[in-house]
């Protein structure tokens, strides 16, 4: 119903522009998942591009979350109605890839080149455009709000008490002891638990999530997240939940109010809560810092691996529409509307220009820790453990995973158990999507 | 004594019933029919290959123990939604059958939640009992001393979505009760009234026999509803979670089909889901249909 709506908007606007520009402009359809003030920003950048210029008229098409718009724009490729341009979430990769083997998708190294536009693949950050390239190096679809985990801490309640921003596992236990002794109810927290605890846990400590390089090679790819140092980070995560220094608070971003309400000193989430962030908390000083890691297991930390949504180009149109479509994706990624949308979100820039035009603009600066995401992300060269990761249903793995953590997190299982089975139920979900797309 | 329409022409009566039949065809039996065909496939999201699978999705569901314990948590969730909200709108038509001032605002008021979309049903009650914002967990903490966090207690977690899902049927529920109510003739409780039965003799051996039609008919429709039409409470709210302790079979279908876009093995449930459905129907009609009075 959703999908009718949307073709029956497209085809009103469609009227409405060809009436009102007399055929001249070609139409671009973009199809996103960003909701509220996200959404009312995209806007912005479909009005903004299509002011700059008078040759086409880009058409953005809110379609509800991430998975709506999706299946959404899978529906409509099966249909014949699909956008030029649709927001896919990283987890979607793998499915997107397959469809590009198949030649539903235009990948956008070679839109650009088509279009006659430049193309710089070097002008990206490296652990960015990793997870969304083929095994050749080349861009598949453009990263739009990319973000990655970072501990986001009340200052407030650190000071207080003479705690420092802990670097380490072991220093954000000890803090959460001495912030439970003086009436914290539960002072570490996290959310996306799959994506922060595990998946970036991994990178972050260079080891593989996956066999065949995360799945970057292959649809032959096994998980391998219960290894030692995953099994013994959820375990000690859960002695922590028995000792009262952690409480479980939901999936996605559902343990956010803990935080906001000052119950969590310290959590682990997206740099991209920053916005709503600096409209909710008034009460305490806040910031973001570096995830923490276990120097009994590597060192010194590797990179963080990202979160977020890419754009990607669908076959199936007329070739100037697709002009189109490539100067709409490089107005985007220029440096200015990059400085933009990173500043008031906390999604980080895309392009290293763009972060030095924040750099220059004196962003970071006034607001400290707004620079950690990006530099978590370009701490080192990403190795083929922390580059990302593509696996086919990942999103029901996801769930898999958020499953067996919740039965460790209730005590039910132990971390050993519960990553076993989430290794094996994940394997099959791996061969069932080999089998559909082999 | 039985009635008998004849119609002159032949075709007419044919032509009456083509609407009705033209649209269970095109909305029932093809979906049906397709839910059926696509269970044997596996087939990738962008639908470029279909391969013939046999019976593999089936086997793969049925082994899978979180698929088995679905069941349990189904058939827990569907009986208790069913009791709980025909329970309440019993009483609450009852009650309202006996107000005599203002009836029509109390009842207009028990039939406003029915208005709510199943989805902010779950919302609404989601909040009201998050652990760290909601009002009710607030004063479970505070009055009882019940410490609530359905993120990690699985049961707590699927009372909070029965609860959503029995409270936004009750209003349903109350509006059939309340119109079987007043439809038993006055004189049949008078006349027990006469003999000396009390209301609770009078309501178990008069109103509750002369409403089993109501009751036979609600039972049904609410089962049908707690299994087939609450997956948008759940996606509201708990996701399936903790763990799997709020995963019905409906959810499961929603979530494999439309967020793993596995639409082989999402068809293979719907299948036995409907299968189930079928079976339930059967059941009600061939067993408990006998002891209604019409």
């Amino acid at each position: 119903m959703k999908i009718t709506t949307a073709v029956l908007a497209a085809t009103i606007s469609t009227l409405a522009v060809s009436a009102s520009f007399a055929q001249e402009r070609v139409e671009v359809q973009f199809w996103h998942a960003m909701g509220g003030q996200l959404g009312e920003r995209v806007d912005q950048f479909a009005s903004d591009f299509n002011a700059t210029q008078d040759e086409f008229t880009v058409v953005p098409v809110y379609q509800g979350d991430y998975t709506d718009t999706m299946t959404s724009a899978i529906a409509a490729f099966r249909a014949g109605e699909q956008p030029h341009i649709v927001q896919v979430f990283e987890v979607g990769t793998a499915t997107m890839m397959s469809a590009a083997g198949n030649g539903a998708i235009y990948p956008v190294h070679q839109l650009f080149e088509d279009s006659g536009l430049a193309f710089d693949e070097s002008a990206y950050l490296p652990a960015v455009i990793s997870y969304y390239s083929d095994t050749d190096g080349n861009l598949l679809s453009l990263p739009f709000n990319s973000s990655t985990p970072v501990l986001w801490h009340n200052i407030t309640l650190l000071e207080e008490n003479g705690l420092e921003v802990p670097t380490t596992w072991d220093e954000v236990w000890e803090a959460a002891r001495v912030l439970k002794a003086a009436g914290v109810p539960s002072p570490v927290g996290f959310g996306w638990q799959s994506w922060t605890q595990i998946e970036n846990y991994s990178a972050w400590h260079d080891i593989q999530i996956g066999t065949m390089s995360n799945g970057f090679g292959g649809l032959g790819t096994e998980l391998t997240i219960n290894n030692e140092a995953v099994v013994n980070h959820i375990q000690q995560i859960a002695d922590a939940g028995e000792e009262g220094l952690f409480t479980y608070g939901g999936r996605r971003g559902d343990s956010r109010p803990m935080f906001v309400n000052g119950e969590t000193a310290m959590w682990i989430n997206s740099s991209a809560y920053y916005g709503g962030f600096v409209n909710d908390i008034q009460d305490f000083e806040f910031s973001q810092a570096p995830m923490p890691y276990d120097p009994d297991v590597r060192a010194e930390p590797q990179n963080s691996v990202i979160g977020g949504a890419t754009l990607w180009v669908l076959q199936g149109h007329e070739a100037d529409e697709y002009r189109g479509a490539a100067e709409f994706l490089a107005f985007l990624s220029t440096a200015e509307q990059q400085a933009d949308w990173a500043g008031s979100t906390g999604y980080v820039p895309i392009t290293t220009e763009a972060y030095e035009l924040m750099s220059e603009q004196g962003f970071f600066a006034e607001n400290p820790g707004t620079d950690v995401a990006i530099e978590q992300l370009s701490l080192n060269q990403p190795t083929a453990n922390s580059a990302g990761l593509r696996f086919g249903n990942f999103v029901q793995i996801r769930d898999v995973i958020n499953e067996e953590l919740e039965a460790v997190w209730s005590g039910n299982k132990s971390a050993q158990e519960a990553l076993d089975a989430a290794v094996e139920r994940g394997n099959e979900l791996l061969r069932r999507f080999e089998d559909a797309n082999g | 004594m039985q009635k008998r329409v004849f119609f002159r022409s032949w075709w007419l009566p044919y032509v009456l019933v083509a609407p009705q039949i033209a649209v269970t065809l095109v909305f029932f039996i093809w979906p049906a029919y397709q839910a059926l065909e696509s269970s044997f496939y596996l087939e990738d999201a962008f639908g470029f290959s279909r391969n013939f699978v046999g019976w593999r999705n089936f086997e793969e569901l049925f082994g899978d123990a979180g698929y088995l314990r679905s069941f349990r948590t189904t058939l827990i969730f569907g009986l208790s939604v069913t009791i709980l909200s025909m329970g309440m709108a019993l009483g609450l038509a009852v009650c309202a059958n006996r107000v005599i001032r203002s009836s029509a605002a109390y009842r207009t008021l028990l039939i406003w939640p029915y208005a709510v979309a199943p989805a902010l049903a779950g919302v609404l009650w989601f909040f009201m009992m998050n652990p760290s914002l909601g009002i009710v967990a607030y004063m479970l903490e505070s009055t009882f001393g019940m410490d609530w966090n359905h993120y990690v207690n699985g049961n707590q977690a699927l009372a909070l979505v029965i609860v959503a899902a029995a409270w936004k049927q009750v209003s349903y529920n109350f509006l059939f009760f309340l119109a079987g109510l007043q439809s038993i003739p006055k004189s049949l409780i008078e006349a027990a009234a006469i003999d000396r039965a009390g209301p609770v003799r009078r309501f178990w051996s008069i109103v509750f026999p002369l409403l089993s039609p109501t009751t036979f008919f609600l039972l049904v429709v609410n089962l049908v509803y707690a299994f087939f039409d609450t997956f948008a409470i759940i996606h509201a709210t708990t996701s399936g979670g903790p763990a799997d302790a709020t995963s019905i079979l409906v959810y499961k279908v929603y979530s494999t089909g439309f967020v793993g876009q596995d639409y082989g093995s999402s068809a293979a449930q719907s299948v036995i889901l409907m299968i189930m459905v079928i079976a339930m129907t059967f059941f009600q009609f061939r067993f408990i249909d006998r002891r209604v009075n019409y």
